[in-house]
């Protein structure tokens, strides 16, 4: 029995994919990723219509996508991030049906409980052996981790590995096991290493971004939260990266042994645990090439599924486990809520990604963002769309001052303690309209072009047409 | 004020704008494209009109590419190319 | 609290933004050597706009204006003056005679604007070798003189030395300052240090200048403010001595004593003005002291 088969042609065929199916993508090779504009073209070619696309997340390179919408390729579409090129076209109406945005942990929790079935999943695999063995560990186009294509691989009806790296039966440091592979392909290339693994992200060098990482790795310091055993994730932003290095900077002058690091892993991360920081770190998805090296040779980085990372329908999770989260946000409101979907001006540019599931499980849920950007507030008194819940949203930290949620008025008091710019969110609201002017409301339109699902499976909210 | 000639101040960085003005026989003619039209276009105008006003410049074809410049940043560029264009 | 004071390029819109957010005592706002001959008139408007409008609180407000030999000098205090800056900084002082030019110029402003004299204080910059001799002169020609800014790499160039990181070439320049503006009872800042990614260098640096008498230091680098705060901020070894030696004081003057000793260490008067300075700083930091 083989399963290595020569064309994607030859797959579609032999698997009876038909108009009307699901097809399911994973995004660990980011902005780099060829695999899904090259399935959508073939299927396009085989003449097929009203296809349902799940992707984890879609990037700037999968502009191809919109072509495929408008002629009624694919007419659905299932993601927890869209990219600012795609999700232009969402907004100003290119999808009849609305978007449906779920978060990094809601994805494999839908998909497992079967709201959310998968006809056939590709997964894009770095390396893989001729039974689907496979990993993103190793080969040209190397990835890391393949965290968010476990729930594909476990739980559609069909599963196709395709993958630029084929290597003999059996390969022995798999992440994904043959039991779930129908089929294996092998191409050219699945991806441009450049987009892949963009380098090393910097740390931010913008004198605001480094006023805010001290006053959030200050805070860390100051909620009682930092001692051993504390677990942390952060995004990869600027600020949030800066955050991470002060933070490093205290614990190792404290002396603080931390337990695990979580989440889409960099440098950064690595650093602080080869430093000592952390016992270990739990990995869905690698961000640089210095992630991808340390995953691949030290056993104490672990590869997660998104389910262990995220899923509220798992028995448990990483992030019900987790300490503290930095998180970004293009606006927050006076109670708290978060967009992290949309622009201003209400273009989809973005999506949840693990905001709300791990603002969700952590013990403190930070939010670092500069009070204005280019004459805009980041704190409004309505959200565009609400991405993660308020009551979820511990802290916000800008550079002119501290905003703690009253749902937690230990920690704005520990905070005080510690000489922290503590202030009141509508404070820091009038602060930023001082600076920017009060802007007038956007009207957006009608039709609803996404809705958002909340990781328990609820809709959240909407997101409107843009006029 | 007489606009006299072609003049330019500020930059297309954020938080910036750039701004141009020329000579014009008919009042004033204004072309703004803003990165905060939806917010603030309207606000934009006025502004413009009322440092026109105070600048005593009745004549002007004036462009604005704003990036997101605050009230007092386009004040202070409308005011710069305003002078730079007058001598 | 005059720790740091931190450069500011004045044609930048989104620094001046947040230039009182850095956490420096006093931003400096450049219109001299960060701005271009072409873009003076620019920043001059945009740092007038900046002052006038962004009410910059955190911070005291100092304006770097052009030198004295240039055509821009007394625009930018035309611009300036009137919307009340806490200092305009003079760059390239040599002489008394020269700070007088700008304490006389600003004067009128004042008198035409009905403010009170010497409501805008002037900060010498010197970075000559006749400044540094001249520096009492200069701390001493006008009430309006209420700090100096010692200026070292303008000044290795005019002693005709390379400008180090060690500082011994600007030693004697320091000393001067520190002792000329003490003797005329004005505030001193240190050159910056210009290296931006080498903070053990830098803090080595500012306690150096507090050794020698410094008030604080000035800094091309909004990531060189908190050390340089740091530095100049009394220790808490400091606050807590403070503290003792005015209990001590209290209780000596209860029983009427007139000697009373610390740690087997005389109290006088000098002891007890750098204690209450001391304190004064403290609660200017935001340090809370039980008294």
């Amino acid at each position: 029995m083989s399963k290595v088969v020569s064309s994607l042609n030859e797959i579609i065929d032999l698997l009876k994919i038909e108009d009307g199916m699901t097809v399911s993508f994973h995004h660990h090779l980011r902005n780099g990723d060829y695999v899904l504009n090259m399935v959508l073209e073939a299927l396009a070619q085989k003449g097929l219509k009203n296809l349902t696309v799940n992707a984890s997340s879609v990037f700037d390179t999968h502009q191809p996508l919109i072509g495929h919408i408008q002629n009624g390729v694919v007419t659905g579409l299932e993601a927890n991030y869209i990219g600012g090129v795609v999700g232009r076209a969402i907004s100003e109406g290119v999808l009849a049906k609305p978007v449906t945005f779920r978060t990094h942990g809601g994805r494999p929790s839908d998909i497992s409980k079967g709201t959310a079935p998968i006809d056939v999943a590709f997964i894009a695999a770095p390396t893989a052996d001729t039974m689907g063995n496979c990993t993103g560990k190793y080969g040209k186009s190397a990835c890391g981790s393949l965290g968010y294509a476990f729930a594909d691989a476990q739980y559609a009806k069909k599963v196709v590995v395709i993958t630029d790296n084929l290597v003999p039966y059996p390969l022995t440091d798999f992440s994904i096991p043959e039991i779930y592979v129908d089929y294996v392909l092998e191409v050219d290339s699945i991806g441009n290493p450049a987009g892949i693994v963009s380098g090393t992200t910097k740390i931010t060098r913008d004198p605001v971004g480094l006023v805010m990482a001290q006053y959030a790795a200050k805070a860390i310091q100051a909620s009682g939260l930092l001692k051993n055993g504390m677990s942390f994730q952060t995004g990869a932003g600027g600020p949030s990266l800066a955050a991470a290095k002060f933070l490093m900077d205290i614990m190792l002058k404290e002396g603080v042994k931390g337990s695990f690091g979580l989440g889409g892993i960099t440098k950064y991360m690595v650093d602080m645990m080869n430093a000592g920081c952390f016992e270990s770190l739990l990995d869905v998805q690698c961000f640089d090439l210095d992630a991808v090296e340390s995953i691949r040779t030290n056993p104490r980085h672990r590869e997660i599924s998104a389910m262990q990372y995220a899923s509220p329908n798992a028995k448990s999770c990483a992030v019900d486990s987790l300490d503290v989260v930095i998180l970004g946000a293009t606006e927050i409101d006076t109670d708290f809520n978060v967009n992290v979907h949309t622009d201003s001006n209400g273009y989809i540019m973005g999506g949840s990604g693990g905001h709300s599931d791990t603002a969700a499980g952590a013990k403190m849920a930070m939010i670092i963002a500069p009070l204005t950007r280019a004459r805009l507030s980041i704190v409004v008194d309505k959200v565009l769309c609400k991405s993660t819940p308020g009551n979820t949203i511990d802290v916000l930290v800008t550079q002119h001052g501290i905003a703690v949620n009253p749902l937690k008025p230990e920690l704005a008091l520990r905070f005080k303690d510690a000489g922290l710019p503590v202030c009141d969110i509508h404070e820091l609201k009038r602060v930023a309209e001082g600076i920017t002017g009060v802007p007038k409301r956007i009207k957006l339109g009608d039709k609803t072009v996404a809705n958002v699902i909340y990781r328990d499976g609820t809709l959240l909210d909407t997101i409107k047409s843009v006029r | 004020m007489e606009i006299k000639k072609l003049a330019t101040a500020g930059t297309l960085e954020s938080s910036d704008a750039f701004i141009t003005v020329e000579p014009n026989e008919n009042g004033i003619e204004l072309n703004l494209e803003s990165v905060v039209i939806n917010q603030f276009g309207e606000e934009i105008e006025a502004l413009v009109y009322s440092v026109l006003d105070e600048l005593d410049v009745k004549n002007v074809n004036i462009s604005i590419n704003d990036r997101g410049a605050v009230e007092c940043v386009l004040r202070a560029r409308i005011e710069t190319a305003v002078m730079r264009g007058k001598e | 609290m005059r720790r740091s004071i931190l450069f500011m390029p004045g044609n930048n819109p989104g620094m001046l933004l947040n230039a009182d957010i850095l956490g420096a005592d006093g931003i400096i706002l450049d219109l001299e050597d960060a701005v271009s001959p072409k873009e003076k008139d620019a920043a001059r408007i945009l740092v007038r706009n900046a002052i006038k409008y962004l009410g910059y609180r955190k911070s005291e407000v100092i304006v770097r204006i052009n030198s004295l030999d240039t055509e821009f000098w007394t625009k930018d205090l035309d611009e300036i003056v009137p919307f009340k800056p806490d200092f305009i900084m003079v760059p390239k002082i040599s002489t008394a005679a020269d700070i007088l030019v700008a304490d006389e110029y600003i004067t009128k402003l004042e008198e035409k604007l009905g403010f009170e004299k010497n409501t805008v204080k002037l900060m010498p910059l010197v970075e000559t070798a006749l400044g540094v001799e001249n520096a009492y002169a200069i701390a001493s020609a006008t009430p309006r003189v209420r700090a100096m800014l010692l200026g070292g790499e303008d000044l290795t160039a005019d002693l005709r030395c390379k400008r180090t990181k060690e500082g011994n070439e600007i030693f004697y320049s320091r000393s001067r300052i520190v002792v000329a503006c003490r003797a005329a009872g004005i505030d001193c800042y240190d050159t910056p240090f210009t290296d931006v990614n080498d903070a053990e260098g830098l803090i080595k640096d500012a306690e150096f200048a507090k050794s020698l008498g410094f008030t604080g230091k000035s800094s091309i680098s909004p990531r060189h403010v908190a050390d340089i705060n740091a530095v100049f901020s009394p220790t808490q070894a400091d606050i807590d001595y403070a503290i003792e030696v005015m209990a001590i004081i209290k209780e000596a003057k209860e029983k009427g004593l007139g000697v009373v000793a610390l740690r087997g260490k005389m109290i006088d008067a000098p002891i007890v003005n750098r204690a209450v300075q001391v304190l004064e700083a403290a609660k200017a930091m935001g340090v809370k002291i039980d008294e």
